[in-house]
């Protein structure tokens, strides 16, 4: 089993979540039309990218847009679980192991302790998201069945990966869980409303070309996202 | 059942069509016939796939549910903050069920959703810069507007008002006559306080081509007026159009696309006939955005850009007072606590928050300025945008809308508004009438005029 999960199904998981990630990023782009969005992504290409830039980079950077500042505490709960949920995989040592026995290359890995709290913050954060889901009637309203389906996917590795980690119950079993819960997520990146995983980039660059080219970025004001 | 007289998929395109259908008063058989109108779903369908592409189909998908457009949205705020009123439900519940449904909506949906588009929604896109995927609610509204505007499912007003588009080519019954003779009489009018005044029409080669909004020359002549004194105060070389004059777009508030594009091009065309170095449109912002910002995309021009440099009236006042053109007497300066609006439509769709804080500097006594909260491209709506203001079938939530530009007017201590914008304009001269907190509320051209620094030679002789 465990062959199988780290061997083909974790090469075809790669395959199928790289490859469709890439796949929607290319349609994204041949699917802008200057007329329909009515922005002219070509002829005014340097005002675009500069527009997209800084609209990417003010999202990406806590409190550096205005939303991030009038909503602390949300932004602390986002930031926390979305720097958990992409710096514990990319840098855990176990996993730094596994690649270098495939392709003798390793990543800086990140020390246990410091993993810990990452992913405890994952989790936590992860629960915060899905509280307030539940609270605010604001959110409430917009919430289905799917978006809490999206959390579950994107915790569980994270779960079964804490369980295995502290050694409770049946190592190997654990193991294997968290194996295919992280492919699971893998698989649902490119299919799901996880494509924002590369989509957010491309979102927020198209609509900062419309503010750099057609929004004020051409009479020299940028707009203070 | 068949389609309705009044209410039906054709856009109105004679002078006969909407005499009749503006006969029809408030629109009570237009609406009782829109309970009957069917929906062509494959119509509808294929539009959307013909029309829906990554921008739109993407922020539909990849909306996280996360809510933080609520508080963006004025409506949301002033409405009790109802979950219904969130933009990310307002839109999912409309367009998304739209396009999961693939077009297989009825009749109720697209009341519904009629209703939703002109009443819940300005398409002032704040909600677009307070979301973390960049997903412009206000955006997609507008697009959805053109799918309801195809299938007739459109409020009564603005059918008519994009037909009067259609058939005048202004958004009221401005015909080209009216259009000079207003012109030759506001300058008849006023040639005895202002010597030498003139409005040339159709001057070939000039250094400015004017244009402005119909409501002008319909409602409020002195503001051409206005407009000429200023222009011959400051020596500019300019003209007007005889056809072309009319740059705004109540079908870009009505969905009507074609509507848009042809009078885009009208008004382009008088660029083109006139060749005069840059165009100037009066103090109105959805004219601005529907002849210079969006304009240029319905006309098919791919840079984006006017045919010549097209700039918003507070543009051009904002250099005339730079560079010296025109002088304001520093006595007459403005001294009591003033506010002022940020429109919509050129602020947060161009960008000019600057200049118009510029022209302030030069007309208000210094410390008299007082900044609505939050302001510039964060500012809301005044309560009236997007066409919302002229639909008497939802007037009662409109009123409610106009309540947060109270409270922000309110909040400055401010007894006079400046409103550099018609359709802002008219909402808090409405807001006014309907909550009576004692406010004025003024163009930049009337209140430049007053305290001017007029030059000697320019002045009436005294006899």
């Amino acid at each position: 089993m465990y062959d199988f999960l780290t061997g083909p199904m974790l090469w075809a998981t790669f395959i199928v979540s790289f490859g469709g990630l890439l796949v929607r990023s290319v349609m994204y782009v041949k699917g802008l039309s200057w007329q329909l969005d009515r922005v002219a992504y070509r002829p005014q290409m340097k005002y675009g990218i500069r527009g997209g830039l800084r609209s990417i980079l003010a999202f990406i950077i806590p409190f550096r847009a205005r939303l991030w500042r009038v909503r602390p505490g949300f932004t602390l709960i986002f930031f926390a679980f979305h720097i958990g949920l992409l710096v514990t995989p990319i840098f855990l040592e176990a996993h730094n192991v596994m690649l270098k026995n495939a392709f003798g290359i390793s990543l800086p890995t990140l020390p246990t302790g410091l993993a810990d709290v990452l992913a405890w913050t994952c989790l936590a954060g992860g629960l915060f998201l899905t509280l307030r889901r539940i609270a605010f009637p604001e959110v409430r309203i917009i919430t289905t069945f799917y978006d809490y389906l999206l959390l579950v996917i994107t915790v569980m590795p994270f779960i079964t990966g804490l369980i295995a980690r502290y050694e409770m119950g049946d190592y190997n079993f654990w193991l294997a869980a968290h194996i295919l819960s992280g492919e699971i997520w893998l698989l649902a990146l490119p299919f799901t409303k996880l494509s924002h995983v590369v989509l957010f980039f491309m979102s927020r660059m198209q609509l900062g070309m419309d503010y750099g080219i057609k929004r004020g970025g051409m009479k020299g004001t940028d707009m203070a996202w | 059942m068949p389609e309705g007289k009044f209410c039906n998929k054709t856009p109105i395109n004679t002078e006969e069509q909407l005499k009749a259908t503006l006969g029809d008063k408030g629109g009570k058989q237009y609406y009782e016939e829109m309970n009957h109108l069917d929906v062509d779903s494959d119509k509808l369908w294929a539009a959307i796939q013909k029309t829906m592409k990554s921008r739109t189909k993407t922020w539909l998908e990849i909306c996280a549910h996360c809510g933080l457009c609520a508080e963006s949205c004025f409506l949301y705020q002033v409405n009790g903050r109802v979950p219904e009123q969130v933009p990310s439900y307002k839109i999912q519940s409309t367009l998304g069920v739209m396009v999961k449904k693939k077009g297989k909506v009825d009749n109720e949906f697209m009341q519904m959703c009629m209703e939703t588009a002109w009443s819940k929604c300005t398409c002032c896109n704040r909600c677009g810069m307070y979301c973390p995927h960049g997903i412009d609610m206000g955006v997609m509204f507008s697009y959805l507007r053109g799918l309801l505007y195809s299938q007739g499912f459109v409020p009564w007003e603005l059918k008519i008002g994009s037909g009067m588009h259609r058939v005048y080519r202004a958004q009221m019954d401005v015909t080209t006559e009216d259009w000079v003779e207003t012109c030759e009489w506001m300058a008849e009018e006023n040639e005895e306080d202002w010597p030498g005044l003139e409005i040339p029409v159709d001057k070939v080669g000039a250094d400015i081509m004017y244009t402005c909004n119909a409501r002008e020359p319909k409602h409020y002549p002195e503001d051409i007026a206005e407009a000429a004194i200023l222009f011959h105060v400051a020596g500019e070389n300019w003209t007007v159009p005889s056809e072309g004059w009319e740059q705004t777009s109540l079908s870009m508030f009505a969905g009507d696309w074609e509507c848009c594009k042809d009078n885009v091009l009208n008004v382009y065309a008088a660029l083109e006939r006139l060749k005069p170095k840059r165009a100037i449109g009066t103090e109105c912002g959805h004219a601005h955005r529907a002849t210079v910002i969006e304009g240029p995309y319905w006309a098919g021009r791919p840079d984006g850009q006017p045919p010549v440099p097209y700039i918003h009236y507070v543009e051009w006042l904002a250099e005339a007072l730079r560079t010296g053109k025109l002088k304001i007497d520093p006595a007459k300066r403005i001294k009591e606590p003033v506010t002022l609006q940020d429109s919509c439509n050129y602020v947060r769709n161009q960008g000019l928050k600057n200049v118009t804080r510029e022209i302030i500097s030069y007309i208000v006594e210094p410390g008299y300025f007082v900044e609505m909260a939050p302001n510039r491209e964060h500012n809301y709506c005044c309560g009236g945008g997007g066409g919302f203001n002229g639909i008497g079938l939802y007037r009662e939530q409109r009123n409610v809308a106009l309540r947060k530009k109270m409270e922000q007017i309110l909040d400055t201590g401010a007894k006079l508004v400046i409103a550099p914008c018609h359709n802002c304009w008219d909402a808090i001269r409405d807001l006014e009438e309907e909550y009576k907190i004692g406010i004025r509320w003024s163009f930049l051209k009337p209140l430049v005029i007053k305290m001017l620094d007029v030059p000697e030679h320019l002045r009436p002789t005294e006899e």
